[in-house]
C-alpha cells in the first residue's frame, strides 16, 4: 500500500513538471495503466502525459516493458491473445482502452514504424500506396502524388525515385526503414510510435533516420523506444525512463540527462547496470 | 592427471573411422534401394509399353478388341476430375485454412479440429469411396458420373490441401501482417493483400501435389462404380467416365485372359507417370520462381 502511495507522489510530480514546462497540450494521457501478459505484470501503474509535436523517448533495459508501452497506445499489443489491461489512455481525450473503441481508426491516426524494415514484398510505390489504397482511395494521380510526397518527407526520393516499381527488398536496411516511414507517413497520421527504429541499421543509416525524425517533429507527435541513451539524448524533448515495468522518471530530456532526480535513472544513464 | 590416454585415443581412433565409413555406406544404401526399385520398375514399363503408344491409342476410344483400343475417353475422363477437384479444394481447402489459421480462437476445440484433420488425411482411400458411393451416387442421386468422382476425390484430398495451406499461412513472416494492421487495415484487408499474396505459391504447390495423388487413386473409383468398358468420351460433369487408373486396373485383371492387354496397361502407366511428372514440375516451378525472400 505504501509503495503505491509512493508512486502516486511521484506522478503528480511528473505532472506538474510537466504542465509547468510545456505549453503544449498533451497528445496522449495513460491513468493508472496495467497490463499483464497472463499473470506476467508487464506495465505497473503507467501514469504519463506525452506531448503534442514533441519527440518523447522511452528509455530503458531490455524487458522494462517500453515496447510494450507504445505497443498498448495504437493497441498492437492486443496481438497477444492473452494481454489483459486495468487503466486507461485518454487519445485526444477519449479512452482508446474502451471496448467500443474502433481500432483500425486508432491506427489511421496513431502510424507506427517497427524495429525491423518490414516492407511488403511489393514495388516500393505498392508499398507506400498501401496505407491509402486500404483507406479507399483509387485514383493513380492521387496516389502518385501521395508516394511522391510521403517519400520526400523521409528524405528518400531522390533514393528511389528511378527504383519506384522494384521490389522494396532490394533497398539497403536503411533505405528499407526509411521507405516504411514514407509507408506510415502516406496515412497521414497524427502520432507516430516508433519501436527502437534503428537498432538493426549500421550509423550511417541510423543518423539519416535520426536527422529525419528531428524534422518530422514539425507536423507529427513522436513517441520513440530506444535502447541507445546517446540517442534519446540527441533526438528527443521528453525522457521517460522505464525500469521493471514502472516509470522510474519522466522529464525534460536535458533535465532527465543532466540532472536525474531518482538513484535508478542516474545508474542506468551512467551505466551502471542495463 | 591427464584425462585422455593417448595410446587409449589411438586405439580407439581405426574403430571410430570405420563406423562413420560404414554408416555413410549404410545410408547410401538406403537411398540406392528406393532408386533401383524405382528404375526396375520404370524400365519395365517403358520396355513392355512403349511400343504400343501410337496416335491411335492416344486418341481412340475404348474397345473390346486390343488392337484398336485407345484412351482418349479416360484421358478426358482424368482431366475433368482434375478440373472438379480443383475448383472444389482449393476454395473449401484455402477458405478453411484461412479460418483455422487466421481467425478460430485457439483453444481446445480448435485443436480438436486440427488434429481430426491431421487424422482424417490418413483415412484409407477406400473408405472415402464409401462416403462417395453413399452420399453422392446414392442419397444425392448422382451416379457414376464426373461429378460424383471428383467431389469423392476432393474429400479425399481437402485434408492434405488444409494443412498445406495452414503451413502456408503459418509461414508468413508476422512482421508484414503487423505492418498492415498498424496502419488501419482490418482482417480482411490484411489476408487479402499481404498473407494471402505471399502464401499462394506455396499453397498452389500443396494443391498440386495433392492433386497428383488424387490423379493416381483407383480405389474411390472402384467403390463408386465407375465401369469397365466406357465408349463414348465424357463431355460435362453429369456424364457417366472412366480415369486413366481404372483403365490400366482393369487391364491387369484382364491380362489373365489376353495377355496383350498387360501391354496396353503398360502404355497407360507411361501417360499417367507422364502427367504426374508434368504435374510435379509445375509445382516445383512455381516455387522455385514466386518464392518470396525476406
Amino acid at each position: 500500500m505504501n509503495t503505491i502511495l509512493n508512486e502516486r507522489k511521484d506522478n503528480t510530480v511528473y505532472e506538474a513538471q510537466s504542465q509547468s514546462t510545456e505549453s503544449h497540450n498533451s497528445i496522449f494521457e495513460t491513468n493508472d495503466l496495467n497490463l499483464w501478459y497472463g499473470n506476467t505484470q508487464a506495465l505497473k501503474n503507467i501514469n504519463l502525459q506525452i506531448p503534442e509535436k514533441k519527440i518523447t523517448a522511452i528509455i530503458g533495459p531490455s524487458g522494462c516493458g517500453k515496447s510494450t508501452f507504445i505497443k498498448t497506445l495504437n493497441r498492437m499489443v492486443e496481438m497477444v491473445p492473452i494481454v489483459k489491461t486495468s487503466g486507461d489512455i485518454k487519445y485526444n481525450g477519449t479512452n482508446i482502452l474502451n471496448r467500443d473503441f474502433q481500432v483500425e481508426d486508432l491506427r489511421t491516426k496513431v502510424g507506427m514504424v517497427f524495429q525491423k524494415p518490414n516492407p511488403f514484398p511489393k514495388s516500393v510505390y505498392d508499398n507506400i500506396a498501401y496505407g491509402p489504397r486500404i483507406h479507399g482511395i483509387k485514383n493513380k494521380k492521387v496516389l502518385d502524388e501521395i508516394v511522391e510526397k510521403s517519400l520526400r518527407d523521409a528524405f528518400i526520393w531522390d533514393e528511389v525515385k528511378d527504383r519506384l516499381k522494384e521490389n522494396a527488398y532490394g533497398l539497403s536496411g536503411g533505405q528499407q526503414q526509411r521507405v516504411c516511414i514514407a509507408r506510415c507517413l502516406a496515412i497521414e497520421p497524427e502520432v507516430i510510435l516508433m519501436d527502437e527504429p534503428t537498432s538493426a541499421l549500421d550509423p550511417i543509416s541510423t543518423s539519416k533516420v535520426e536527422e529525419l525524425v528531428q524534422e518530422l517533429k514539425k507536423k507529427y507527435s513522436i513517441i520513440i523506444v530506444t535502447h541507445n541513451m546517446q540517442q534519446a539524448a540527441r533526438i528527443s524533448d521528453k525522457t521517460a525512463f522505464f525500469l521493471n515495468g514502472e516509470v522510474v522518471e519522466y522529464n525534460d530530456t536535458e533535465t532527465l540527462f543532466s540532472n536525474p532526480s531518482d538513484q535508478r535513472t542516474e545508474d542506468y544513464i551512467t551505466g551502471r547496470f542495463g | 592427471m591427464n584425462y585422455m590416454d593417448q595410446a587409449q585415443v589411438e586405439k580407439r581412433m581405426k574403430r571410430r573411422v570405420t563406423t562413420n565409413k560404414m554408416m555413410r555406406k549404410l545410408f547410401l544404401g538406403s537411398t540406392l534401394f528406393g532408386l533401383i526399385v524405382l528404375a526396375i520398375l520404370i524400365f519395365r514399363v517403358l520396355y513392355q509399353g512403349i511400343a504400343w503408344i501410337d496416335w491411335n491409342f492416344l486418341t481412340g476410344t475404348l474397345s473390346t478388341n486390343f488392337e484398336n483400343a485407345g484412351i482418349m475417353g479416360a484421358i478426358l475422363g482424368t482431366l475433368w476430375l482434375m478440373l472438379v477437384v480443383i475448383i472444389v479444394t482449393l476454395a473449401i481447402g484455402i477458405g478453411a485454412a484461412i479460418y483455422l489459421e487466421l481467425y478460430a480462437k485457439k483453444g481446445k476445440l480448435q485443436e480438436l479440429i486440427q488434429t481430426n484433420i491431421a487424422n482424417l488425411a490418413g483415412v484409407p482411400s477406400i473408405v472415402y469411396g464409401i462416403l462417395g458411393l453413399t452420399l453422392f451416387v446414392r442419397l444425392m442421386e448422382m451416379g457414376s458420373t464426373v461429378l460424383a468422382g471428383g467431389l469423392t476425390m476432393s474429400l479425399l484430398v481437402l485434408p492434405i490441401i488444409i494443412v498445406a495451406s495452414q503451413e502456408a499461412l503459418r509461414a508468413v513472416p508476422g512482421f508484414l501482417s503487423e505492418a498492415s494492421y498498424g496502419m488501419g487495415a482490418t482482417k480482411w484487408q490484411t489476408v487479402q493483400n499481404i498473407i494471402l499474396p505471399t502464401a499462394i505459391p506455396s499453397i498452389l504447390t500443396g494443391a498440386i501435389l495433392a492433386l497428383s495423388r488424387a490423379i493416381g487413386e483407383t480405389a474411390p473409383l472402384v467403390v463408386i462404380g465407375i465401369p469397365a468398358l466406357l465408349i463414348p468420351f465424357p463431355g460435362g460433369l453429369t456424364d457417366r467416365f472412366t480415369a486413366l487408373p481404372m483403365q490400366i486396373y482393369y487391364w491387369t485383371l484382364d491380362a489373365s485372359l489376353t495377355s496383350e492387354y498387360a501391354n496396353l496397361a503398360a502404355a497407360t502407366i507411361i501417360i499417367l507417370l507422364l502427367l504426374l511428372f508434368i504435374l510435379n514440375s509445375t509445382a516445383i516451378i512455381i516455387r522455385n520462381k514466386y518464392q518470396q525472400r525476406f
